[in-house]
């Protein structure tokens, strides 16, 4: 499958400092590559570099070194803004234009024009939710419905390929839902979605792929399957009828026996404990099986191993001062 | 070019919807009103007067809008990022700023329609409350079409303004690109001083770069021409040309250094 989106090398440095501006290096080599129709997750905590990355991806700003392309073009290629969709963080848009009119605006822009456009902002307002503020100033809106605006303004040309850069920033659950169902439903259409977030949880439901972010390199990608298979932490054994006496003969074998309600008991088991034979020493005592389920590392543990893994870089920003 | 029109459309939407340009258009219009009590304080000079602080205020209320819309529109669009949304869109950074300069103007043009309506319908009044005898005092006409000249150059000037308060927002903050816009506009109504700088100093250093300087900033006293229309005196048509022609050279070199520098520029 040919990729989406390629980046080979890709580095931004700021300058910081008034006086004596020094580079901050803000992305460092990242080289990756996304698959048409897959839902990557572009994953990091505050000042990892995602933004940058997706600003670089637009062309808002310039690499310092490397290349990106996008649908098999450079990166801010007319022909490639026609076919893609943007969300930026926060997004602002027009105070004193309706739902309505800056989505007309953004549709024109992209050379839609009559009973298209409107076509095209029933869709939107329908998809993202906006319907009954359509005709609404944006100043007059939530957070959480500019948001919705923001998302409806990325889908008004049907992208093949959309950026969201933390999609579900400022919505309350409901709105989280509705995003991660619109995600689901672009994918089934066959659009590829690049979505930063820290909202882990998220990704990991959402998510074909992903790539994890940590003080500006990509320190880990992936299906997120394949990150997180091979890390089973244990078991988690429910049974029900368990005696005291049963109880303190097990109690050396297993982590913890917690008892829960209506007299049952979740029995916590190493990774190598063998359920199988316990189950059945269990059910020879009388008591019975409720439920068996492997415990496996959540991508938020991954996550935060991966980020605390990774080494402060040397540059001149990072460099710490010589005690004197 | 479609583009461009439609950015146009967009700021021109957005800014007269906004109140600000209201209120000093409002404001503009009740000075415009105000002048008619000022000249009649002044025996024999009030339509003179009339027109003279009616034109000024015209140009001063121009000025504030173009200054104000012309930094906080693009500013506004770069400090709350909407231009990120703007620009991942199939159009041009080049494209960005011809159409914000175009709604610009599209706003200024209407704005100081208005306050040219309120102009003529005070000058009008004072027309017709006026006795045929006092009128041929007049020098010229209340009704001066040639007023218009006069109120075509302070457009012609204020387009040039707006290309330098476009020009400065590209690159500094409003705050700052507020003073540099009418730093100068003040130091460009002075600009003739600086070519007679030589009959004042004796220094060649001096002369060399107030001569310099005079090439370089906007030179807006043509623009002016207040005097002769409210004295009914001639304006050449030849001035008026070189005129408009040096605000049309001007403002396409402060459109293409704000293209330039805007297309260059990072959005962090």
């Amino acid at each position: 499958m040919a990729a989406a989106i390629e980046t080979e090398a890709l580095t931004k440095d700021f300058l910081t400092g008034f006086w004596r501006p020094r580079p901050h290096r803000a992305l460092d080599a990242l080289t990756l590559s996304v698959e048409a129709g897959e839902v990557f997750g572009f994953l990091g905590p505050n000042g990892a570099g995602k933004s940058t990355t997706l600003k670089l991806l637009m062309q808002l700003i310039y690499p310092t070194s490397g290349r990106a392309t996008i649908l098999g073009r450079p990166a801010g290629d007319l022909d490639v803004k026609r076919r893609i969709g943007f969300l930026a963080e926060n997004p602002y848009y027009y105070d004193y234009l309706t739902v309505e009119e800056v989505l007309s605006y953004f549709a024109r822009l992209f050379g839609f024009s009559g009973a298209d456009v409107k076509t095209r902002i029933d869709r939107v307002v329908e998809d993202a939710g906006i319907e009954p503020y359509r005709r609404m100033k944006l100043r007059a809106l939530s957070k959480g419905n500019l948001q919705r605006v923001g998302l409806a303004q990325a889908l008004i040309n049907d992208p093949e390929l959309i950026f969201l850069d933390e999609p579900m920033s400022g919505l309350d659950p409901i709105g989280r839902h509705q995003i991660r169902d619109l995600i689901l439903k672009l994918r089934q259409r066959g659009c590829t979605v690049f979505f930063s977030s820290h909202i882990l949880s998220d990704a990991e439901s959402l998510c074909s792929r992903v790539g994890i972010m940590a003080q500006g390199r990509l320190v880990a990608s992936g299906e997120v399957s394949e990150l997180l298979a091979f890390e089973l932490k244990g078991w988690e054994l429910v049974v029900s009828g368990l005696s005291d006496d049963v109880s303190n003969r097990l109690r050396p074998r297993v982590r913890s026996i917690t008892p829960l309600a209506h007299g049952r008991f979740m029995l916590e088991l190493a990774p190598e404990a063998e359920p199988e034979k316990l189950i059945a020493e269990v059910r020879a005592t009388g008591a019975q099986l409720v439920s068996l389920n492997p415990v496996r590392e959540t991508l938020e543990e991954y996550f935060v191993k991966q980020v605390t893994a990774a080494q402060p870089r040397h540059d001149h920003a990072a460099e710490p001062r010589k005690a004197k | 070019m479609r583009t461009i029109w439609l950015i146009a459309g967009a700021v021109f939407k957005e800014s007269v919807r906004d109140r600000v340009p209201y209120a000093m258009v409002v404001f503009a219009v009740l000075l415009i009103a105000a002048s008619y009590l000022i000249g009649q304080l002044t025996a024999g000079q009030d339509m003179k007067t009339i027109k003279d602080l009616g034109l000024s205020a015209l140009s001063i209320f121009g000025l504030f809008i173009a200054v104000f819309i012309g930094i906080g529109l693009v500013s506004k669009e770069v400090d709350k990022k909407s231009v990120f949304g703007l620009l991942s869109k199939p159009l041009s950074r080049t494209q960005f700023i011809l159409g914000k300069y175009a709604g610009l103007v599209m706003t200024l043009a209407v704005n100081l329609g208005v306050m040219t309506l309120a102009y003529y319908a005070m000058l009008y009044y004072m027309h017709a409350t006026t006795l045929p005898g006092v009128r041929l005092a007049w020098p010229s006409p209340a009704m001066d079409p040639r007023l218009l000249i006069a109120i075509g150059l302070i457009f012609a000037e204020l387009m040039l303004v707006t290309a330098l308060a476009l020009l400065f927002s590209t690159f500094s903050s409003p705050l700052l690109a507020t003073m540099l816009t009418l730093g100068l506009w003040v130091a460009g109504h002075f600009n003739a001083d600086l070519r007679n700088f030589e009959n004042v100093v004796d220094n060649p250093a001096a002369i060399a770069i107030a001569r310099a300087a005079y090439y370089v900033l906007p030179n807006l006293a043509p623009f002016d021409v207040k005097a002769e229309v409210v004295y009914g005196m001639p304006i050449a048509r030849r001035v008026l040309g070189f005129t408009l022609l040096y605000a049309l050279v001007y403002i396409t070199l402060l459109l293409t250094a704000a293209v330039t520098i805007f297309r260059r520029r990072d959005f962090k």
